[in-house]
């Protein structure tokens, strides 16, 4: 904690830190009731850019390369997207050979934004102690404290990006993906370079799923009462149930595991997709609509794929899979704790399917764009981003140009359940005025075990600055923390 | 970070450096995490004092050189980037955000930032339509996104977005120096055709 101020000892105000605002995008503050219990927790998003009303006007062809911009971590989620929505707007099929390479990239940046967060991110947390010297409780203090381990990390994510590289030629924002396609092949040394670091990559991805297995009964309070609560879960789904990343249908499933509602189309998302706003948050809040705001809170990401998933459709993965499911007795897991092991299944199944791709003959065909101008007025494109499905849905003039845009990022999926969480947290943890030790760093691991993309709609990640305010009944305020 | 080398830095105080994150897609930082393995050797170099993707603390003292990712676009960037300068040595404008504000900036062209409001958050929304106002917990955007240069003093720029980790090399190892060996000497071997990072 920074330096706390001398308390004095019948105040009820403690100011840990004299900065009202910190230079970070994510802030909490928790409500009391007047018997002293939290009754109601904010997570704040405070970063706000606009995309949905720049790219008016821009043309159809230019948007995957402008909304990658959207996040560095995930661009090729975006690009994706957009490419889909504009294939929708062309109205043409994208060749067979085109649809694996983008497959490839996906799989590529699943495997690269997994391990920035369980190695860059969370596993200073997991492996060096919520309670560990915040200083060094970072990347740099676990390539300090456990190089291997983190060289292992760094080698994997690398992995991933150098997947995106070899198809799109940059690591960050390739403009590869079009409307129609993609812009350029795979050529064979390529190929044969990423085939060579598959084993590798599986095994450190393997190693980091037993290692997560024999570390999950140390964290089993956190476990409990950071974001363990019954929601919906919604992803894509594959024909026959298959865990799915590209295409497919839309499926929502309770926490017991029942189906709510199944083969949705993308393109609907509208019809069972709300969004509502708050004054206090520049992150919006979608949910189901059938059960209403905000009753229809649901989760996204790794972990909801797991949870609606029938099999993941590789051997290793299914076996992990197993696992994973059955740790709630086969039903749906509802900890949001376990996003970090369903990554690592994720992890797992994305590496042999990469595998798969890359051995496929195809993926060398030169094939891979189909051209068309403007065939219809509006195109809704999805995929499934490493945190969630994601939305790109455009309406364009009849020569292109863009005239509205909608958009609803993974993330803000998992808004309510990021607030649930915190609200859990902060009442499993405070019993009085006053904000224990400790509390920050465990709201910090709930959030974080979302991986929060926070710049698709802010920046925060990783150790995110916080600042917790701690309000009375009649609104005034009680103690506030920053973290340190 | 605590790494530290005897042998890489005997009695001289360790170089101090941070990165900051104004108003970007986290992309500059990315390609800074592409420096992959070296990561290692810049730990041995320097301390990374502040970071998004290290611990975040209150902006510290007498930083050394900032690289700073993004354009600034509201009064909580504005805010930090004015602390920065003041407690750093060098502020590397990082990537096109923070240098011409790129495609933070795009939203410029409209009059004012509350159209962009509406638009995302009543005309689009379908539940309590509104325009978050709470302040200071939602911070005011700035009527245009400026580039850093036009905010406070810049030292250095390193264009690209992102920038490619082979320059973000070169530039930490101008920087920073080399034990034993000039960063110039340094950056004739890059040109030379030493492998890149
Ligand atoms: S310069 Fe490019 S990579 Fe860097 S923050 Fe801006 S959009 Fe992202």
């Amino acid at each position: 904690m920074a330096n706390p101020k001398p308390e004095n000892s019948k105040a009820r105000t403690l100011t840990i830190d004299p900065v009202t605002r910190l230079e970070g995008h994510a802030k909490i503050t928790l409500h009391l009731d007047d018997k002293g219990r939290v009754a109601d927790a904010r997570f704040h998003v405070t970063e706000f850019r606009g995309f949905e009303k720049f790219c008016d006007g821009r043309p159809l062809w230019e948007m995957p390369g402008i909304t990658g911009r959207i996040c560095g971590i995930c661009p090729v989620s975006h690009l994706l997207a957009s490419a889909k929505a504009g294939d929708e707007i062309l109205a043409v099929a994208v060749p067979s050979a085109a649809t694996k390479l983008r497959r490839l990239m996906n799989l590529g940046q699943i495997v690269q934004s997994h391990a920035l967060s369980f190695f860059h991110l969370s596993a200073p947390d997991l492996l060096l102690g919520m309670d560990s010297e915040p200083a060094s409780r970072n990347v740099f203090g676990l390539m300090a404290a456990e190089p291997e381990l983190a060289r292992g990390g760094i080698r994997l994510r690398q992995f991933g990006q150098e997947i995106i590289e070899s198809l799109g030629g940059k690591k960050i924002h390739p403009c590869w993906a079009v409307p129609g396609g993609v812009r350029g092949q795979l050529v064979d040394a390529k190929r044969t370079a990423m085939q060579d670091r598959i084993p590798e990559a599986l095994r450190t991805a393997r190693e980091a799923l037993a290692l997560f297995q024999k570390l999950a009964s140390k964290f089993e309070e956190e476990a409990a009462a950071l974001g363990d609560f019954p929601s919906l879960f919604m992803g894509l789904v594959g024909e026959d149930g298959t865990w799915e990343h590209y295409d497919g249908t839309l499926r929502f499933v309770d926490a017991t595991g029942s189906l709510v509602a199944d083969g949705l189309d993308p393109r609907d998302y509208r019809s069972f997709i709300g969004e509502a706003t708050e004054s206090w948050s520049y992150l919006k809040f979608p949910y189901y609509r059938d059960h209403g705001y905000p009753d229809g809170m649901y989760r996204v990401g790794p972990l909801a794929r797991l949870n609606l998933c029938e099999r993941m459709g590789t051997p290793l993965a299914d076996e992990a899979w197993q696992q994973f499911r059955d740790t709630a007795g086969g039903k749906p897991v509802t900890s949001s704790f376990y996003y970090h092991y369903a990554r690592l299944v994720e992890m797992v199944g994305a590496i042999e399917r990469i595998e798969i791709l890359l051995d496929d003959p195809e993926i060398l065909s030169d094939q891979i764009r189909s051209n068309a101008g403007v065939n219809r007025l509006r195109g809704v494109g999805v995929s499934e981003a490493p945190r969630g499905t994601l939305f790109h849905d455009y309406t364009v003039d009849e020569h292109g140009l863009i005239e509205k845009t909608n958009m609803i990022i993974a993330t803000g999926q998992n808004n309510l359940a990021m607030n649930r969480t915190v609200l859990q947290a902060a009442q499993h943890y405070i019993t009085g005025n006053t904000i224990p030790e400790g509390l920050l760093n465990r709201i910090e691991a709930g959030v974080r075990a979302f991986d929060p993309c926070l710049s698709c709609s802010t920046h925060a990640f990783g150790q995110m600055p916080l600042q917790v305010a701690l309000y009375g009944p009649e609104g005034g305020k009680l103690d506030e923390r920053t973290r340190d | 970070m605590s790494t530290q080398d005897p042998a890489a830095a005997p009695a001289a105080r360790r170089p101090r450096i941070a990165t900051v994150w104004l108003a970007g897609c986290s992309g500059c930082h990315m390609s800074f995490l592409d420096l992959d393995e070296w990561l290692f050797e810049l730990s041995k170099l320097a301390d990374v004092v502040y970071s998004p993707v290290a611990d975040v603390k209150e902006y510290p003292e007498n930083v050394d050189a900032v690289l700073v990712e993004g354009a600034v676009a509201n009064v909580d960037n504005l805010e930090l980037i004015r602390k920065v300068r003041a407690r750093t040595g060098a502020v590397i404008a990082f990537g096109d955000c923070a240098i011409t504000g790129n495609v933070t900036a795009l939203r410029n062209r409209f009059v004012t930032p509350e159209e962009l409001l509406r638009h995302a958050y009543v005309e689009e929304a379908d539940f309590q339509p509104q325009v978050p106002g709470d302040r200071p917990l939602v911070p005011e955007l700035l009527p245009k996104v400026l580039p850093v240069h036009q905010v406070v003093k810049v030292d250095a720029f390193l264009h690209g977005c992102p920038p490619p980790p082979h320059e973000i090399r070169s530039l930490l190892e101008t920087l920073l120096g080399t034990p034993g060996e000039g960063a110039a000497a340094k950056m004739g071997k890059e040109e030379n055709g030493e492998p890149k990072t």
